[in-house]
């Protein structure tokens, strides 16, 4: 039996793995501080895809993009990937080869993967799907205290809560075991749609708010306006523990409650219930604000997400045993793949990549001159967006990432692909974007390889190898050195042994913010709970800025960014608002969990939920297909009616591919800080589907 | 900053009320370099920039003049120059008179004067010279506030003459404040415009069970300073203030001064343009043939919309109208009023519901044409009221159930889901966890192994345990 945590979600809930009878692996739930014993069913139904019929096990070649993948040995696999890279290189220089990584990588892999860009690429062209996921959030978190970590204390600190605030998030349908934690506390959801999050609250006592999507922001600031007037700040630690609260109060001062409810559709009489909750609770240093995607995907998200942590300093909770602010992360290591080196303007550690004194630490550990090291290169969206074009990377290689189904404005991303010299992805099973792939690498699954994770909270953890990788197979480690190798590195500087790897991320992130130079195979298996900063001493850090925030001068800073509404207005032609999410048996783009029969039978195709009297005025009934359209394409899904839906919001599950992909419908409009595309937000009208027949 | 540049355009603002302050905030965020625009604001209170629809809850105790100060554009290429007054213009030679004597000189000049609180001829109420009798304030800006602030002292008597949005308003927040207030309104009833009869009595006796004396089709004929206000029917309310609130009149002065086309308002079509080349008016001055003077909403429309023509960030933006929505702010008292109010059933295509509940303080009326929402009473609604406004507001069509919309609790229920299921997690089915049973898993432990039912969120843990005692009494008793 191996005891290890589950490839999906950022929950990393422990699981046993044992092989029964067939020979197969199961799983079961073990006992750990944030699944407490649970698991949802993607947890449980996880090993399936390890032998999977449609796992890959030979490398995929074609040298015709007219013609069929067809399979290759390793050798002329890699020799034709490196050759091409090499003729690239020699025609534009090296930026036109490009790296896209993942927040499903374990952080051994995500730090080789940035040094792999770096030193053997010698790219500044590398960033990662994580930027479609909590940057908005971390880089709110940064502006505030100076330091993202997704939740700055141990997660079962909310059990005790009297009251949590979540935003945007709905962890009963995405990360099911940590419902556990909140069963005591009162929670007020905010979140468009009665999600069974929302439900959950109601059940309990809690409160339910349902702007109308796009406007968070604004409701955020009333929340805030409402707080402040009914004597709710904390005026002792204002004043002793941040700054700029008086500019931020002068925005929120036009948030006026039945203004704000003119804007977000939330009642001020519901805006006055949330305030006394959480400033009831905040008087006893017992309330919580998370936040999800849901308030984070958005062109302002950054905004709404300094909003609500404005929300959280007014009320004292930050940096205080027992309340506080924090990001669900949702990838299983988006906050580890974050902080390693994969992201466009980062080095390991969070080191900054235009910080002299970083850019010298990381050249001194990778034993190169520090003008050898690139500088910053595009974010996520812009670099998908610029494949191919003029100036912009004419090689892409993908690690863990299905961008067609998972980036907004799915077609200009596949024409982008289209027009690239040399697509590579390395994944396990051929999904929608290993499919245009020139090359497709087979690269082992998480039970199949040992490595670390850093979850929601902050705390590192390892995953142990439970079985050998199909004969064929290899880990994205063993590509990286032989592509590296191949392109002239020392194999030295590329181990494929994790362990390894991790000794070398501690050395080069020792000193910095994300700092995990004390994290060791030993202090892992001993099951110690590893919060970062882990120093070389080996202490780890469960709560952050107990005693000061990270900013020079230790205080926490009010954000006051002016209003600004989404990227795309509802109007006649498009008078319906489109916003997207997660069903409890998939996970993102589904090209592992429509893999799975269990999953797949129970959530087979896309849907679209509705309210009941705006499906039958577009005359559609349940079970219908129908077409949700905006500017931008067009999505075939089944109606699925709810009465509780906002009759002006249509809610579509991402998880599906091809004419059921709900980024069909997406806006590629950016947040001008994070550059988070828009994906919550999208005009649309809805048809029905005459063509009857399977869609897909 | 290239060179082949145009010099930034001058433009001046007159006001710094909330429509004025937010044009400058506006133009700020849409140029923050000031490459496009320059921009003076004159204002005639010396106080910053601040939120006049708060001034109610500075009354009530609510809010710190402090707290109702408006956001500044935090740009060296905004001045904001408060009081001072706007004497003359000159739309010739264009510039701006200030009464210090200083000339202006403008590319475009921004009028947001804003409205000004009408006393009516009512004997003690004002001096000849126009300022307020003895004990007698309007509701318009900081310096009343304080005044009534003086005036009023809790226990004391105090009247509230027009019973309108901001006189039901007032009325709350000193009452709040300590004093004992009525209402007096010479129209049949208060709030006239926005809201029907049925509702205002509904509102009054709400308003009475709070001690607030509302007096509706009464004319007061006398103010007697320390005495109170004498009505038509003889009767004296004692009193010692008199808020004065029964109605504004839009500030045109400048703009008559000057030869643009005024009414009741300076006139302005969707442009925002006045009759004269080069000046724009915008909020309470404006009248636009859309409507919407009075209220913030479509002043702040307007201001987003001449910013972004002025800086030539989107120079064919346009107002093409408000859709304004009364909401009263009234601590305990939930009350928004839109549209077509007074319709009757039939009328020209339009079908009302309505819902009167006197003894519970609720009412509603919608006013709907085929699956439009085209106007609404509601009080004592507050989610559907939310919700409607939204509708109004967007221009959706209504659901079809209404009387369903006016419960504040929508059907607590989920999306359509074939088989109810007791672990929505693992997807475990009551049928799942009996057949579990009948294999042999007794306890919670055994049925989660076999089904997985309790291991997800752990919601579910309650009712399978009751289902497996309940299977377990009944296999017992058999």
């Amino acid at each position: 039996m191996t005891t290890t945590h589950c490839p999906y979600c950022a929950l990393q809930c422990a699981m046993h793995l044992e092989t029964g009878p067939d020979g197969r692996l199961t799983a079961r739930p073990a006992p750990f501080s944030t699944n407490r014993g649970g698991l949802c069913r993607k947890g449980w139904t996880s090993p399936a895809l390890l032998t999977s019929p449609d796992r890959l096990t030979r490398p995929l070649l074609r040298t015709d993009r007219s013609a069929p993948l067809k399979e290759t040995d390793w050798d002329t696999a890699l020799d034709h990937i490196t050759q091409r890279l090499l003729h690239l290189r020699a025609q534009h220089g090296p930026d036109t080869a490009a790296v896209f990584g993942s927040g499903a990588l374990t952080n051994e892999k995500a730090y080789m993967l940035g040094k792999f860009a770096r030193l053997a690429l010698g790219t500044s062209q590398i960033d990662y799907n994580g930027r479609f996921c909590m940057s908005s959030a971390a880089a709110a978190a940064n502006t505030a205290f100076g330091l993202d970590r997704g939740i700055p204390f141990p997660l079962a600190d909310i059990g005790s809560a009297r009251t949590v605030l979540l935003a945007g998030a709905n962890p009963a349908e995405t990360m099911p075991p940590m419902m556990g934690h909140l069963s005591a506390p009162t929670l007020i959801v905010v979140d468009p749609r009665r999600s069974a999050t929302a439900r959950a609250a109601l059940d309990r006592g809690g409160l339910h708010l349902a702007p109308r999507p796009g406007t968070d922001l604004a409701l955020a600031r009333g929340l805030l306006h409402a707080v402040h007037v009914r004597g709710h700040t904390d005026r002792d630690y204002i004043d002793e523990r941040t700054t700029g609260f008086e500019a931020a109060w002068e925005h929120a001062a036009t948030w006026w409650p039945e203004h704000t409810e003119h804007v977000t559709g939330v009642p001020a009489a519901q805006l006055h219930e949330a305030a006394d909750l959480l400033g009831q609770a905040a008087r006893r240093r017992s309330a919580y604000i998370l936040t999800g995607r849901g308030t984070e995907q958005h062109t302002t998200g950054t905004d709404t997400v300094s909003a609500w942590i404005n929300l959280a300093l007014a009320l004292g909770l930050p940096g205080r045993e027992g309340s506080g602010y924090g990001c669900i992360t949702g990838q299983g290591n988006g906050q580890g793949g974050r902080e390693h080196g994969q992201k466009a303007d980062q080095l390991p550690g969070y080191r900054h990549i235009t910080d002299p004194d970083d850019r010298a630490h990381i050249a001194r550990t990778w034993g190169v001159d520090p003008a050898d090291l690139p500088g910053p290169g595009r974010s996520a969206y812009e670099l998908l967006d610029s494949l191919g074009r003029s100036g912009g990377p004419r090689a892409l290689l993908l690690f863990g990432s299905n961008p067609v189904v998972s980036a907004p404005h799915s077609s200009r991303v596949r024409s982008r692909l289209r027009s690239l010299d040399l697509l590579v992805s390395a994944d396990f099973v051929l999904s929608e974007t290993a499919a245009m792939a020139d090359v497709v690498l087979p690269v082992a699954q998480w039970a199949e390889e040992s490595g670390t994770t850093t979850n929601l909270e902050g705390r590192v953890l390892r995953r142990d190898r439970a079985t050998a990788p199909p004969p064929g197979v290899r880990t994205d480690l063993e590509v990286l050195h032989h592509l590296a190798v191949r392109l002239g590195q020392p194999g030295t500087r590329f181990p494929t042994d994790p362990d390894t790897a991790l000794a070398e991320l501690g050395r080069a992130s020792a000193g910095a913010r994300a700092d995990y130079s004390g994290v060791t195979p030993q202090n892992l298996a001993s099951g110690q709970a590893l919060h970062w900063p882990v120093r070389a001493d080996g202490r780890p850090t469960p709560r952050l800025f107990l005693n000061r925030f990270a900013h020079p001068g230790g205080r926490a800073r009010f954000a006051s960014p002016a209003h600004r509404p989404p990227a795309e207005a509802t109007d006649t032609r498009f008078p319906l608002i489109a916003t997207t999410g997660r069903l409890m048996g998939h996970y993102q783009t589904g090209a592992q969990t429509r893999r799975i029969p269990e999953l797949a039978d129970a959530e087979p195709e896309a849907y679209v939920e509705v309210h009941p009297d705006t499906a039958a005025r577009a005359g559609l009934s349940a079970g219908d297909w129908a077409l949700v359209t905006s500017r931008r394409g067009t999505v075939r899904a089944r109606i699925r009616t709810d009465p509780t839906a906002r009759p002006d919001t249509l809610f579509l599950p991402f998880h599906y591919a091809g004419a059921q992909a709900a980024n069909n419908l997406t806006h590629p409009a950016l947040d001008p800080t994070s550059r988070m595309p828009e994906f919550k937000v999208s005009a649309v009208r809805l048809r029905p589907a005459h063509d009857p027949g399977d869609p897909s | 900053m290239s060179s082949a540049n145009p010099s930034p355009r001058q433009i001046v603002v007159v006001g710094n009320g909330m429509v004025g302050a937010r044009f400058a905030q506006e133009t700020a965020l849409l140029d923050p370099t000031g490459e496009r625009v320059r921009t003076t604001v004159i204002g005639a209170e010396h106080h910053p920039a601040y939120n006049r629809v708060l001034l109610p809850g500075v009354l009530s105790g609510d809010y710190t003049t402090d707290q109702i100060r408006l956001p500044a554009p935090d740009t060296p290429h905004t001045t904001v120059r408060t009081g001072m007054r706007a004497t003359a213009l000159d739309t010739a030679h264009r510039t701006l008179t200030l009464d210090d004597g200083t000339l202006l000189a403008y590319d475009e000049l921004v009028l947001a004067t804003g409205a000004r609180a009408v006393f009516p001829p009512l004997p003690g109420a004002a001096s000849p010279d126009g300022t307020p009798g003895e004990g007698v304030s309007a509701l318009r800006d900081i310096a009343d506030c304080h005044r009534l602030l003086t005036l009023v002292r809790p226990g004391a008597p105090a009247v509230v003459l027009g019973g309108g949005v901001l006189g039901l308003e007032a009325a709350r927040g000193l009452q709040r404040r300590g004093a004992r207030v009525s209402v007096v309104e010479s129209s049949p009833w208060i709030m006239r415009r926005q809201i029907d009869e049925p509702a205002a009595h509904i509102l009054s006796r709400l308003y009475g069970d709070l001690g607030v004396q509302v007096h509706s089709w009464r004319v007061a004929s006398r103010w007697i300073p320390g005495t109170g206000l004498e009505l038509d029917d003889g009767r004296i309310l004692p009193a010692d203030a008199l808020v004065v609130t029964a109605g504004v009149r839009a500030d045109t002065e400048l703009a008559a001064g000057a030869g643009i086309d005024v009414e009741h308002g300076i006139k302005v079509d969707d442009t925002l343009a006045t009759s004269r080349p080069r000046v724009h008016a915008i909020g309470d001055c404006a009248q636009h043939p859309g409507g919407g003077a009075g209220l913030v909403q479509p002043g702040w429309e307007q201001a987003a919309v001449l910013a972004r023509r002025l800086t030539g960030t989107e120079p064919g933006a346009r107002y093409s109208g408000a859709r304004p929505v009364t909401r009263l702010k009234a601590q305990g008292i939930e009350l928004t009023a839109f549209g077509r109010v007074h319709a009757q059933d039939g009328q020209d295509g339009v079908r009302t519901l309505t819902v009167s509940d006197p003894a519970g303080g609720r009412y509603a009326k919608l006013a709907t044409r085929r699956d439009m929402l085209v106007g609404a009473v509601l009080l004592g609604f507050p989610q559907a009221a939310a919700a409607l406004a939204q509708l109004h507001d967007t221009g959706t069509p209504l659901p079809a159930d209404r009387l369903a919309l006016l419960q504040d609790t929508p059907p607590h229920t989920g999306p359509n889901i074939p088989e109810p299921l007791v672990c929505r997690c693992n997807a475990v089915t009551r049928h799942d966890l009996e057949q579990a049973w009948l294999d042999g898993a007794r306890t919670r432990e055994a049925a989660a192994s076999a089904t997985r039912a309790t291991t997800g969120c752990g919601g579910c843990v309650r009712e399978v345990d009751a289902l497996l005692s309940d299977w377990g009494d009944r296999a017992s008793a058999n």
